[in-house]
């Protein structure tokens, strides 16, 4: 792990204690015509100021659901709040106005969307965007503006920056648009970043200089952040905790390195094995067999139980609540820890 | 194996305008000189830093940008050349996953439609037939039926990046340019969908060009690999070759750097430091001298050619002299309890299957 991820907490702003964001059971549902989608049931996390909690799990499970409902940037209709707070320095960002919320936005809360297009508007420049954002946040004129504008686009490493701050996104590669979402995303210090796949776009070096950009942040000014990723290499190497999330819920929540070291639950651990290793060559990769329940389907059990080789009636009966197998470390599940299974 | 596409001294040059009359000051040189082929039911990988014009090459490929200078050969077939109904009839047998598979759907059609339309305009399924098709590409990515009367916008970005595999399998090309295709997928779907392309290529005898950061994909999926560093190849080689004798300082660097999937490995992370280049303004002599631990005061001023050194053709004077490097390796082996509850699952997986 790097220096900065293993190093005893500073006695800065990023050693306190106090949580910033407190995710708590949240739900965020779609109706549709075909019935009420729950794409988000129930979730709950919590990431203290200076800590970086990672949110992993399969494509549809409600990631970047979870991440726009904290932000209030679901499209509603056809989603809707069907329950739950989202506590941010001690506020419930669900009960502000519209307008307070927007204040947040790009301010106190920075975000990094998974698709670069949806936060860059394509007819105005780039420069433009992080000016404008400074300016309204953190109320630089326009000449320092610009001049910030450049040091940020720098930061995320975009090639001659003085040059291309001028160009529109489409003259952008898919990695630099999604670094110029960073630079926008971290243009006005905010106190909690939530990064929606980060960096899926960026090849091993650049990616690297982008975490170390926000563990930067977070060590510098005792950011929170929120990381989510499906690359496991980056959440071990940036995370302090992890949230494993199956079918719109949370089904693992550790610290990282117990999350590597002893997996609890069946989806986790078919996660951890469908790696794809360079220093093996096989013929297959491993995938977890089956597929996510129809989304309109109503289960009462254990939304894992028909892709769960150790499912038993219980578990296709009763949902298994999160209870906690060791200090910090709780699991979903009926049957974990697998080993004492006969 | 017959050669399916064959690509010579490929060029892409953005003219860089500025003031009010527009004029050119300048040029970015996204792809320069980019030679290689591809036979029949094999995998190129294109892998390079973000912005060294993997993507540019692709579309110039399909033709989905104009080629400042170079040919471009599909069964034998000038590309470049061809015009616009040709060209189209060509499509059929070229299609591209986009590497932003938000903005290379259209939001206001349905799934079906979007599925539906490249079988209808190259002739291939309309009616019952198509509807059926749909129903099988969607199942084929790991999609439901239920999903076809669905809209973009209603998907993740996986879902997303799926239903532009299945539009570009839905006209049976003979080849694909797969720009980033599981960048956006978790592990398992990830190899879910390498799996399913590595099946369509036995059975249908497909050829992919396959864009990717990710080397353990690469290096599972690809016959030959090629390096790019600010728009040139700078290695190319067969796959096992490349992984096990890498040439390039650049090359390796990127290895060296590939992350461990494990808190506490160590990644040589620190391989490739100093500012990325500017396309807009290559460093003379070899593009990579300014952060190559190797440079001289000849690779300042002369561009090295492409040559064959041990099993790789590789762009740098001083390829004989690079030490052998280590494959990663024990950091990333699952941890102990892992396997045994790996076990566990298979056990009890293969009970109920017997
Ligand atoms: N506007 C919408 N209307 C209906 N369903 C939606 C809408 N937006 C998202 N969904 C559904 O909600 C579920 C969760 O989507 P989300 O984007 O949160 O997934 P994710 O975990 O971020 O996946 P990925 O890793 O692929 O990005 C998906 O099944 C998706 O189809
Ligand atoms: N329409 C355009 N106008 C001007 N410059 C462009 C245009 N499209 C791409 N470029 C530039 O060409 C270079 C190569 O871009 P390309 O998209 O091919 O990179 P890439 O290798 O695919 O990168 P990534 O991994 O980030 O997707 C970049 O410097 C990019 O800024
Ligand atoms: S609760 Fe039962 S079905 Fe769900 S993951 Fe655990 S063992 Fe499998
Ligand atoms: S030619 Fe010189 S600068 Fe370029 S990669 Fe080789 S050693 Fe390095
Ligand atoms: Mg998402
Ligand atoms: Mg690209």
């Amino acid at each position: 792990m790097s220096e900065t991820a293993t190093q005893a907490p500073p006695a800065t702003a990023a050693a306190t204690d106090d949580v910033l964001l407190d995710v708590r059971d949240l739900k965020v549902h779609f109706d549709t015509e075909a019935g009420t989608f729950r794409a988000v049931d129930g979730v709950s996390f919590s990431v203290k100021r200076g800590k970086t909690l990672g949110i992993v799990g399969e494509s549809g499970c409600g990631k970047s659901v979870t991440s726009s409902g904290i932000m209030r940037l679901v499209p509603m209709p056809p989603g809707r709040f069907a329950g739950g707070e989202v506590m941010f320095d001690g506020r419930d960002l669900l009960k502000l106005s519209e307008k307070e919320m927007r204040g947040m936005r790009g301010g106190r809360i920075g975000m990094i969307f998974q698709e670069p297009m949806t936060a860059l508007n394509p007819v105005y420049r780039i420069g433009d965007q992080i000016i404008e954002s400074l300016r309204v946040h953190s109320g630089l004129g326009r000449a320092a503006a610009r001049r910030r504008a450049i040091e940020l686009l720098d930061l995320v490493r975009l090639p001659s920056p003085e040059k291309r701050v001028d160009d529109f996104p489409h003259q952008l590669s898919g990695g630099q648009r999604q670094r110029v979402m960073i630079a926008l995303a971290l243009a006005n210090d905010p106190e909690l970043l939530i990064a929606d796949e980060p960096t899926t776009a960026l090849d091993v070096t650049i990616q690297a200089q982008i975490l170390e950009l926000m563990r930067d942040l977070s060590a510098r000014t005792g950011a929170a952040i929120v990381l989510i990723t499906h690359d496991l290499g980056v959440v071990a190497e940036t995370c302090d905790d992890v949230v494993v999330m199956y079918a719109g819920r949370v089904v693992e929540r550790a610290p990282v390195a117990a999350l590597f070291a002893a997996p609890q639950h069946p989806y986790t651990i078919g996660l951890m094995a469908a790696v794809p290793r360079l220093d093996i060559q096989s013929d297959r990769l491993e995938t977890i067999p089956g597929s996510v329940p129809p989304p309109y389907a109503k289960i009462d059990g254990c939304r894992f139980a028909s892709r769960c080789p150790v499912a038993t009636d219980q578990c296709r009966a009763e949902l298994p609540p999160l209870r906690e197998l060791a200090p910090g470390h709780s699991v979903a599940c009926w049957r974990a820890p697998l080993e004492d299974v006969a | 194996m017959s050669t399916v596409l064959e690509v010579s001294n490929l060029t892409k040059h953005f003219p860089v305008r500025r003031g009010l009359l527009r004029r050119q000051v300048g040029a970015v040189q996204a792809v320069s000189d980019v030679s290689f082929s591809v036979k029949a039911g094999e995998t190129l990988a294109i892998v390079g830093e973000s912005g060294c014009g993997k993507s540019t090459t692709g579309r110039a490929l399909l033709r989905l940008l104009e080629p400042s200078a170079g040919s471009v050969k599909l069964d034998g077939e000038e590309i470049t050349a061809l015009p616009p109904s040709r060209l189209r009839a060509a499509r059929r047998q070229m299609q591209m996953v986009f590497q932003d598979p938000f903005g290379s759907l259209n939001p206001r059609m349905t799934v079906r439609e979007i599925l539906v339309e490249p079988m209808v305009l190259h002739g291939i399924a309309s009616g019952e037939r198509a509807e059926a098709r749909v129903s099988e590409l969607l199942r084929t990515v790991g999609l439901a039926p239920y999903h076809a009367e669905r809209y973009p916008h209603e998907f993740s970005g996986g879902q997303r990046q799926r239903i532009c595999i299945a539009r570009a399998l839905a006209t049976r090309p003979r080849l694909i340019v797969c720009d980033e295709p599981v960048s956006a997928l978790d592990v398992s779907v990830q190899a879910q969908i390498v799996n399913l392309l590595q099946d369509l290529q036995r059975e249908f005898g497909l050829t992919y060009v396959f864009i990717s950061h990710d080397l353990a994909v690469v290096r599972h999926i690809a016959n030959r690999v090629a390096v790019m560093y600010l728009g040139r190849i700078v290695e190319e080689a067969e796959t096992s070759a490349l992984f096990a004798d890498p040439r390039h300082p650049y090359t390796r660097a990127l290895i060296a750097a590939a992350p461990r999937p494990a808190p506490g490995a160590v990644t040589g992370r620190e391989a490739v430091r100093g500012d990325a280049p500017s396309a807009l303004n290559p460093p003379s002599g070899c593009a990579f001298h300014p952060r190559c631990p190797l440079a001289t005061e000849r690779c300042r001023t002369e561009r090295p050619e492409l040559r064959a050194v041990s099993g790789s053709n590789v762009a740098c004077h001083h390829a004989e002299q690079a030490e052998p490097l280590p494959l990663p390796s024990a950091a990333s082996a699952p941890s102990e309890l892992l396997n045994r509850r790996l076990e566990v699952l298979a056990r009890a997986r293969a009970a109920s299957a017997a």
